[in-house]
């Protein structure tokens, strides 16, 4: 790594990277009904329609709600990985890569406690060579 | 006034590959097939609504195969519910008044196309990062939930598949006409697991097309005799759910135009006779059942351990191959499974009739989501 590298940039808008380059996950919740959205700006909420929203810092722990092993991806996907889509505990549902546990069926049971985590985003740069963190799902 | 609509024509062209011919001559070629049905011409079609995913102006593009009259074409994309939106919106111009005979074709041509359902772009590649939006992983997942919910089997899910491809053996227009035994199922190669290749429907080419008409116009022409009632239409979009749309939700948007469709139609759930519902992944026929009130809320695997989805059972459910092995050429679908309602209610279904059907169910699902659901009955 050189001296001159940008630091990491977020790989979604709902990851904030402070100074100090730690990552946490931010997200939008209506006043009124308290819905949450892994977004940073928002003109209405898809429950209510209300229009009022609050930022907030939604948990890093959360379940297991379903979850799939993909055996074959996209193109420059490198397979096999674990499809996971996870209720925070108290935060916006969250779809992302389940690492950390073998990708057998025994190991995605619905219910099972996770966490987040925040890791380069699998070597991928952009265009001008920067470098991404992205989110990423491990037992608790 | 509000006169019931009629389709008095409908085809649909063999699902497979037509490597030398292009989406406007598919959808020629089944609009012809409609019209001829009908007993009528180009020349008296009113309006048109078309649908492909992966073309644009495909309606007008069909006119200048088949007769460039000026009419109002329409053209539609709604996922995997093109066709059935077209014909849901053809119903809406002729209710309207505006219109006695209109043309719905449906046509797409994804031979050689793979995963359909590309991962959002970004500064950097997201699929895998996001999970996957690869169609089978998204339907592997519904399927993991519904199994949460259940205690659905991943034997379950390939037994919905062995029923499937064992129906489309009777089917000459079905592209897959091959028994897949539960062990081949399970065994085939997996896409996502819970998800196996003979668990995942087929790209193909197809295309699909219909005529409807008023009951003023079917009277005037004499086409009673043939004509098959849409008792019932619906296109409902995803309401509100808290997983949706990062884990798409297909099930209360099903819910939702199912009941639409019944209210409509004054059918009951227990009158109707077939059904043809949006297998695009083996897993998902389960939930569709409820979701469908073809069963109680939790007994979806119930009913298929019973037979009673089966050819021969109390409500047959893709009898056509479904999805799974007709192939799914995804704007023609809609329409494909009104063909196939309209071939049973006609008692001309061959092998694989449902016998004395008199009412039969359509149903579709486009991921992003809308579902439309259509209730036929025999004029």
């Amino acid at each position: 790594m050189s001296d001159t590298a940008n630091p990491p940039k977020a790989a979604f808008p709902f990851i904030k990277i402070d100074a100090g380059g730690r990552a946490s996950l931010t997200a939008v919740r209506c006043k009124a009904c308290g819905s949450w959205y892994a977004e940073t700006h928002r003109l209405a909420c898809a429950r209510c329609g209300k229009r009022e929203f609050e930022t907030a810092e939604p948990t890093l722990t959360g379940k297991l709600h379903a979850a799939s092993i993909v055996e074959r991806g996209f193109p420059g996907t490198p397979t096999p990985f674990i499809s996971a889509v996870v209720d925070l505990d108290d935060g916006p549902v969250l779809k992302g890569m389940l690492r950390g546990v073998a990708c057998k069926p025994g190991e995605i049971p619905h219910g099972r406690r996770v966490k987040v985590v925040f890791d380069d985003a699998l070597g991928r740069k952009d265009a001008e060579g920067n470098s991404y963190v992205s989110h990423f799902f491990e037992p608790a | 006034m509000s006169q019931d609509v009629y389709i008095t024509g409908i085809e649909m062209l063999k699902f497979g590959r037509y490597p030398d011919r292009g989406p406007p001559q598919l959808g020629a070629e089944a609009a012809l097939g409609a019209l001829d049905e009908a007993g009528i011409a180009i020349a008296d079609i009113q309006a048109m609504y078309a649908g492909s995913v992966f073309q644009s102006m495909i309606g007008q593009r069909i006119l200048q195969q088949i007769g460039q009259t000026g009419i109002q074409v329409v053209n539609i994309t709604n996922a995997c519910a093109t066709g059935a939106a077209c014909v849901r919106e053809g119903w809406i111009a002729i209710r309207s008044g505006e219109y006695d005979t209109v043309l719905c074709v449906g046509v797409e041509q994804t031979t050689g196309m793979g995963l359909l359902g590309g991962a959002k772009t970004g500064p950097i590649p997201t699929d895998g990062l996001l999970g996957s939006a690869t169609m089978p992983s998204v339907f592997g997942e519904a399927g993991i939930e519904y199994a949460a919910k259940t205690g659905a089997t991943i034997e379950d899910f390939a037994q919905v598949a062995v029923k499937n491809h064992h129906h489309s053996t009777m089917n000459p227009k079905a592209y897959l006409q091959k028994e897949t035994p539960l062990d081949v199922v399970l065994n085939a190669e997996v896409i996502a697991w819970p998800v196996t290749k003979l668990m995942c429907s087929v790209n193909v080419d197809g295309a699909a097309a219909c005529v409807l008409m008023s009951e003023r116009k079917v009277k005037e022409l004499g086409l009673m005799g043939q004509a098959i009632r849409i008792r019932g239409t619906a296109l409902a979009s995803d309401p509100w759910q808290e997983r949706d749309p990062t884990m798409p939700d297909v099930n209360t948007v099903t819910r939702l135009a199912a009941d639409k469709a019944y209210a409509m139609s004054g059918v009951e759930p227990g009158d109707i006779d077939l059904c043809e519902l949006h297998d695009c992944f083996a897993p998902i026929e389960l939930p569709h059942y409820e979701n469908l009130r073809l069963c109680e809320d939790g007994a979806g695997v119930e009913l298929l351990r019973s037979g009673a989805t089966e050819l021969g059972g109390r409500i047959p459910v893709n009898v056509s191959g479904g999805l799974l092995s007709k192939g799914h050429p995804i704007a023609a679908t809609g329409i494909a499974n009104l063909y196939e309602l309209s071939l049973h209610l006609r008692g001309k279904a061959g092998d694989r009739q449902v016998a004395g059907a008199k009412i039969g169910m359509a149903h579709v699902v486009g991921l992003g989501t809308c579902s439309a659901v259509h209730i036929l009955e025999k004029a």
